[in-house]
């Protein structure tokens, strides 16, 4: 339902603003040409994104995501600490990371899910789940598959030369976030 | 360094399947055909948007947004021709793919707002949507802080996106 008011608004100021600045001769052909576009850039990253779905299968069936997951308990069990006294919290959680990691939202919703269904206490977000949300909303993925497929499609040389920004971004922009989750929850119980 | 990032993982991942005896063709034919069937779900809304987004452009009604923002980006440090794209990103990941998409296209794919948006889509989430599949399913209705604290890591990613790409591209 969000989605039909916005795209009602967005049209709606389209032509507000072709009205106010004499621009609309070129609404109409506006309007088709963007639908072109829109099965212009699907079809340009077909490629990338069935190569990397491919290879996101692969990495699960290797278990990839079973190694990742030892190396990152470690960390989760400070973020979380109910991790540590209940196991099956712990797996759900760094597949959940894992999953993320590797960029295979797919696989990560439903582990997460279940995460969050394990740390709930009644109808109040407690701050793991808050702190678990938070992990979610910031994205930690490490190889931004459809984005790079967006640039080659779009005619980039090296799609992946963004890798680096992007590390750095997410990780600070998880960090930061789950950080400020960690101090309203110790402000708050104050 | 970057460069044989991507080849290496091709290989690697491919390696490692043979050496457990998985038939690693088999796996990723399969995860192949997953990414089909997750584009075709993408398309149709990928069409409407972008049919929006062109229409706006048109419009001049993207101009607009973004001069109307303009001092406050700026202040911050964020190109202010991706407004479109900051404030689409937390709500619709189509219409955020579909944005950015644009400004790459238009300002040019390694030109600063085009690696800019790049980068944005790439290290941000969408936020509400990812908000209310997780509260939904714990059966949720306080949500407390959890809302303000995840738009503030996307402003941090915003900021940091903007402020590494001068930093690495000047």
């Amino acid at each position: 339902m969000v989605m039909s008011w916005i795209w009602t608004g967005m049209v709606l100021a389209s032509i507000l603003c072709a009205l106010i600045g004499g621009s609309g001769g070129a609404l109409a052909a506006a309007a088709l040409q963007g639908a072109q576009a829109g099965v212009g850039l699907a079809i340009s990253m077909a490629g990338a994104i069935c190569l990397w779905s491919g290879v996101g299968k692969l990495m699960e069936a290797v278990g990839i995501t079973d190694r990742l997951s030892r190396l990152t308990r470690p960390i989760l069990g400070r973020v979380f600490p109910s991790t540590r006294s209940d196991p099956a919290l712990a797996r759900n959680l760094s597949a959940n990371v894992c999953a993320n990691l590797l960029g295979l939202g797919n696989a990560a919703t439903p582990m997460g899910i279940q995460a969050a269904k394990r740390m709930r206490r009644g109808d109040t977000a407690t701050g793991e789940l808050c702190r678990l949300v938070v992990l979610n909303t910031a994205s930690i993925q490490l190889i931004p598959t459809n984005v790079a497929a967006v640039r080659s499609a779009l005619g980039c040389q090296r799609p992946f030369d963004i890798l680096l920004p992007v590390w750095i971004t997410s990780f600070l922009s998880a960090g930061l976030g789950v950080a400020a989750a960690w101090m309203l929850e110790r402000t708050g119980r104050k | 360094m970057t460069d044989y990032i991507v080849p290496l993982i091709l290989f690697l991942t491919a390696a490692a399947a043979l050496g457990r005896r998985e038939n690693a063709y088999d796996h990723m034919l399969r995860g192949a055909s997953q990414g089909l069937e997750l584009l075709i779900s993408i398309v149709p809304s990928l069409i409407l948007l972008m049919t929006a987004v062109y229409m706006l452009q048109a419009s001049g009604a993207m101009g607009m947004l973004s001069s109307i923002l303009s001092p406050v980006f700026s202040l911050f440090g964020i190109p202010p021709e991706t407004a479109p794209l900051v404030l689409v990103r937390p709500i619709s990941g189509s219409a955020a793919l579909a944005v950015g998409a644009d400004l790459m296209a238009r300002y040019g794919v390694d030109s600063p707002v085009g690696r800019t948006a790049a980068v944005m889509l790439g290290s941000t989430e969408t936020t509400f949507y990812t908000i209310s599949v997780y509260f939904g399913a714990a059966g949720i209705r306080k949500t407390r802080y959890a809302i303000p604290t995840a738009l503030f890591a996307d402003f941090v990613g915003f900021l940091t996106a903007s402020w590494t790409v001068r930093v690495f591209y000047p």
